[in-house]
């Protein structure tokens, strides 16, 4: 998806840049089959993350050419639809995967629109409307993140009972960071963290989203 | 040895003591970890300095060792460390991590991609970018 929205845009002064909350050999496969002409970075610390406040994938920050943030981190154009998704068969219905495209195709649109017109795009904030929006960590999650960190660090140390306990403080800290839970989570053989912890810990959520809407025209009105 | 992780930054400590849950490094090593120093005015780094409390310097200096745990919580930063405390993180406050995000300047990274070469965001000043995020999992 990203690299067809690089490609369709280039010689516009524009890159996209990826960051993978990820090691790098659960990334590289995917990477090698998107064949990306733009930076792919890989941060198995979740550093990112941390500096702009994440929780979830996809999750993108618009930035102009002066470095300056144009729409704050947000959900990139994923919909809940695969929550209802049959979860034998993990099948999607055709409606489920008609929301789904809708709402990647609505997101890409407001991107090329904000390429082509910059400030001038009806999809570009001015600073108000984006620190109205941005979303502000407090020092749980700050500490979060360092147990996160400890626990990466543990792997690499062979430390993984002790990485393990590190892991669960940080989603006690911050229970709404999926990034933190899945990156620690067992993986079936495809490498995904979907088993049932996954759904459950999915319905748990009851009405509250897994990819929080945004305001976008379009797609549903965000609960900013 | 006793490894100290900042930032993006892993760094071993040739001069560095775990008492409990302090940790004292000399002030070499808390520098190249953090780029904190000690000066005349206190802790510093950039522009900010952080005082030494005058009544209490013995819990944040000994010769030429620095608590470095006391100056963490003095500024409101988490430390955690392992269980043999070996690995000890000097994280990042969520006050410094907001301010940055509210000064509306994509704070900048620097990570590497699969062949192992560095990029950062600065890199690409000139240019709107996408920042997106993504995972395997």
């Amino acid at each position: 998806m990203w690299q067809s929205l690089h490609a369709s845009l280039q010689e516009r002064n524009f890159t996209v840049v990826t960051v993978a909350m990820d090691e790098p050999e659960a990334a590289r496969p995917w990477i090698e089959l998107a064949k990306p002409t733009y930076p792919c970075l890989i941060d198995r610390n979740h550093h990112v993350a941390e500096l702009y406040n994440l929780v979830n994938v996809p999750q993108a920050t618009w930035i102009d050419e002066q470095g300056r943030i144009v729409r704050p981190p947000e959900n990139a154009g994923s919909s809940d639809a695969f929550r209802r998704m049959d979860r034998t068969t993990m099948q999607m219905s055709p409606e489920q995967i008609a929301e789904r495209n809708r709402t990647k195709q609505t997101y890409v649109a407001a991107v090329h629109d904000w390429v082509l017109k910059g400030s001038a795009s009806e999809f570009a904030y001015d600073a108000a409307t984006i620190r109205a929006r941005l979303r502000l960590p407090d020092d749980t999650v700050a500490r979060a993140h360092a147990h996160f960190r400890l626990a990466q660090s543990l792997l690499k140390h062979a430390k993984r009972e002790e990485a393990a306990i590190n892991f669960a403080e940080a989603s006690r800290l911050h229970p709404d960071s999926w990034t933190i839970w899945r990156q620690a989570a067992e993986k079936d053989a495809t490498g995904l963290a979907t088993g049932p912890e996954f759904w459950a810990r999915v319905d748990a959520l009851g009405d509250r989203p897994y990819h929080r809407p945004i305001e976008m025209k379009g797609l549903r009105e965000g609960d900013a | 040895m006793i490894t100290v992780l900042h930032e993006q930054s892993e760094i071993v400590c040739a001069k560095a003591r775990a008492d409990g849950d302090e940790l004292w490094m000399g002030a070499q090593d808390l520098a190249a970890a953090t780029g904190w120093s000690m000066k005349p005015e206190g802790l510093c780094r950039g522009d900010a300095c952080l005082p030494v409390p005058r009544d209490r310097v013995e819990d944040y200096i000994k010769g030429d060792m620095l608590n470095a745990t006391a100056f963490w919580r003095r500024m409101q930063h988490p430390i955690v460390h392992d269980a043999a405390g070996e690995l000890w993180v000097l994280g990042t406050g969520a006050t410094d991590r907001s301010s940055a995000l509210k000064s509306l300047a994509a704070p900048n990274f620097a990570l590497p991609d699969l062949a192992g070469a560095t990029h950062t965001l600065a890199e690409q000043r000139g240019r709107k970018v996408l920042l997106a995020t993504w995972a395997s999992w």
